[in-house]
């Protein structure tokens, strides 16, 4: 399990919430997906066998909301 | 370029708003019509997208919302109406960033403290490395104006370090030999070699950044109830906006209900003051764990202190001597001896004090018992040793004469705490010791007492003469002493029974049970120590008093924040919806009305970063009548 931090553009309508931990959370490999709202980061629990950190990436991104910087904890 | 991005499209929409007023004016309808229809295109793109998004997200959002009103404008020919709204909304989300960035902004600029480099001493060469290849034990030099990148302690050299990042306090702090340094703190003045203990991610200052970002996510329970509403209240809105189409058959009059019903500025109402808030305390070296924390810290009636180390400085020193059969320094080396494998405050206090004086301690405790709260138990060169209170002496048969129990009863009214000696059941000596109290004690009790704490209480182990000299001094209200440390959580717990909100200030090490006990734990002086920082809610960063009372102010003016903005919210929603319903606002006054009133939340909430406690009354210092130590 690796966790990792994505840092977003500032986040500012709390619905983008759900729809990224929503989307996040139903890939597969995925253990949790929180969107911090405050800090506009997005933290993940995932199994590096079943999905990589830029698959998760590529998700974000297409949901509208460009990464700027990861950080693997 | 997103955000870039996002300014250039409300740009465009707006120029070409101004252009359809422009041909308005000219009587040029179809370029009016054509420009209004361009605007709405140019905006609505955008939203049209994040609505499609969350529509294949099976997520309801505003966007979606103002989708269907706009296609629903352009269909009738309201065109006014539907380059108006396009260009609000975007406007006012681009403004809201903005402004929520503000409301970010004390994290950030704490954040952008962290040092990205540091000169590191390899093989006897200076190496700039980036800070992410930092290894423990590693050797950093520090000059003037740099910044510190690690935890570590001074091995050479000294220094004044500006240590603002972690404390919240602006006057540089003198270090020198052996002192610990924090990274994200400044060398103002001197040069050091540090030799690093803790890198990367378990740096304190990297634990305060974290600690923050979790606290801003920690809601609060109004924010739960928020949410608990807005759950109720959307689909309740859905449902009265079909019930408004089905009575007046107006579609338009429906749409406008739902897009000005959305709770914009309510949902973000209590977010943006604990944020801005907690970013206010951090700045400050004060970390409030959270929503809930801010709003149990506001409602605090009874503060409960321990004595040492919190109240006082915690840095006990030996003030007086008196052996009976022997020499003075004859009893404290026998003493120290004993104490030497100690880990008490006090047995400390008496080993410095002999290693002070140039004793050499040569002999070693056997059979070494502590009696928790009381003392303890030795053999030192074959005699029996007992050192503690009046409680553990006389339990050994060992009486106290009558001079001498009024020569420790005066010394403990001086403010020390008596330490007797007995050797081979007799009474050798009684060694005093005292602790100074805190520069401004008396002014944060007093602060506290104005915010609106009720009660003030100190908790000590020590004895009661001291412990009611100290409370005199400070104006504390109650004090109860020869405390264990379960007495302490018990006297909590009984608080708590009765009804009192409890907030418990420690130094998050010792009083750590009594600190989780609470409703609100404080640790104080927490910087470099972990566990302080993991048990308590609110962590002082600096070792100073002042920072409570600082504490409480902002909790309740972030508390009262959330509150007014929830109000706003709530009203200006309220008023909408009436004035929708009587045909007095229209979707593009009502979207401008809903932006504005989300822009004056933030605004609002603004406020708490630039909070500062007002002063109260002259602030003297104030010096501990409690013996001087050396």
């Amino acid at each position: 399990m690796t966790t990792i931090k994505f840092q977003l553009e500032p986040l500012t309508c709390p619905s983008c919430i759900k729809k990224i931990e929503g989307k996040l959370g139903k890939m597969n490999g995925v253990e949790e997906a929180k969107v911090m709202f405050n800090s506009s980061k997005v933290k993940a629990t995932f199994n590096t066998e079943q999905v990589t950190a830029e698959e998760l990436q590529e998700i974000i991104e297409k949901l509208g909301y460009p990464v700027l910087s990861s950080k693997t904890a | 370029m997103g955000k870039i991005k996002k300014i250039h499209v409300v740009i465009v929409s707006g120029i070409l708003l101004a252009l359809a007023l422009m041909f308005h004016f000219l009587d040029m309808e179809i370029w009016k019509n054509t420009a209004l229809i361009a605007g709405t295109f140019v905006a609505g793109y955008s939203i049209a997208k994040k609505a499609i998004q969350s529509v294949m997200m099976k997520a309801f959002s505003i966007e979606l919302l103002v989708t269907i009103a706009v296609i629903g404008a352009l269909i009738i020919g309201e065109y006014v109406e539907s380059a108006a709204v396009t260009f609000l909304f975007l406007f006012g989300a681009y403004l809201e960033a903005r402004t929520l960035e503000k409301t970010r902004s004390s994290l950030r600029t704490l954040m952008d403290m962290a040092p990205l480099e540091a000169t590191v001493l390899k093989n006897g060469e200076r190496v700039i490395m980036p800070v992410g290849d930092i290894e423990e034990g590693d050797r950093i030099l520090i000059q003037s104006g740099e910044k510190v990148a690690i935890d570590g302690r001074i091995v050479s050299g000294q220094a004044f370090i500006n240590e603002a990042a972690i404390t919240g306090e602006s006057v540089p702090a003198s270090k020198k030999l052996k002192d610990q340094v924090f990274s994200g703190t400044i060398i103002d003045n001197g040069y050091v070699e540090v030799e690093a203990e803790k890198v990367g991610d378990d740096t304190t200052f990297a634990k305060i950044i974290e600690l923050v970002e979790e606290a801003q996510e920690a809601k609060a329970k109004t924010q739960k109830f928020l949410e608990r509403f807005a759950n109720v209240y959307t689909p309740a809105i859905l449902v009265l906006s079909v019930l408004v189409f089905v009575f007046t058959q107006n579609v338009e009059l429906a749409i406008t209900f739902l897009v000005i019903a959305c709770p914009g500025a309510l949902v973000i109402s209590a977010p943006v003051s604990l944020v801005a808030g907690i970013g206010n305390g951090a700045k400050n070296g004060t970390l409030l764990k959270g929503g809930e924390v801010m709003e149990n810290l506001a409602k605090i009636d009874v503060i409960v202190f321990d004595k040492t180390g919190t109240l006082t400085k915690g840095k006990p020193a030996v003030t007086g001597m008196k052996a009976f059969g022997m020499k003075e320094e004859e009893l404290l080396k026998i003493t120290a001896e004993a104490e030497i494998i100690s880990e008490h405050h006090l047995g400390r206090t008496i080993v410095n004090e002999a290693e002070h004086r140039g004793l050499t301690l040569t002999n070693e405790p056997e059979d070494f018992t502590v009696e928790k709260g009381h003392g303890l138990y030795a053999t030192v060169a074959g005699k029996s040793v007992v050192i503690g209170n009046r409680k553990l002496l006389s339990k050994n048969g060992i009486q106290l004469p009558g001079n001498i129990e009024s020569y420790a009863i005066q010394e403990e009214k001086n403010g020390n705490t008596a330490i007797f000696v007995g050797i081979d059941n007799k009474l050798a000596g009684v060694i005093s010791i005292a602790d100074q109290i805190r520069a401004k004690a008396a002014d944060a009790i007093r602060q506290l007492k104005a915010a609106g704490v009720k009660h003030t209480v100190m908790l000590t182990g020590d004895n009661t003469h001291t412990a009611e000299k100290v409370a005199r001094q400070l104006g504390i209200d109650q004090v109860f002493a020869e405390m264990l440390p379960e007495d302490k959580v018990n006297h909590i717990k009984r608080l708590k029974a009765e009804g009192y909100r409890v907030a418990m200030v420690g130094d998050g090490i010792n009083d750590a049970p009594a600190i989780a006990l609470a409703d609100v734990g404080m640790a104080m002086g927490a910087a470099g120590t972990d566990a302080a920082m993991e048990t308590a809610d609110v962590v002082l960063m600096a070792d100073k008093l002042s920072k409570i009372p600082y504490a409480y102010s902002l909790a309740k003016a972030t508390v009262r924040n959330m509150k007014q903005n929830m109000f706003f919210a709530v009203g200006t929603v309220a008023l909408l919806l009436v004035g929708v319903l009587l045909g007095k606002i229209f979707l593009a006054s009502g979207m401008l009305i809903h932006e504005l009133s989300v822009l004056i939340v933030i605004l609002n909430a603004i406020r708490l970063v630039r909070y500062k406690q007002r002063e109260q009354g002259e602030v003297k210092e104030m010096r501990a009548a409690i013996p001087e130590t050396k």
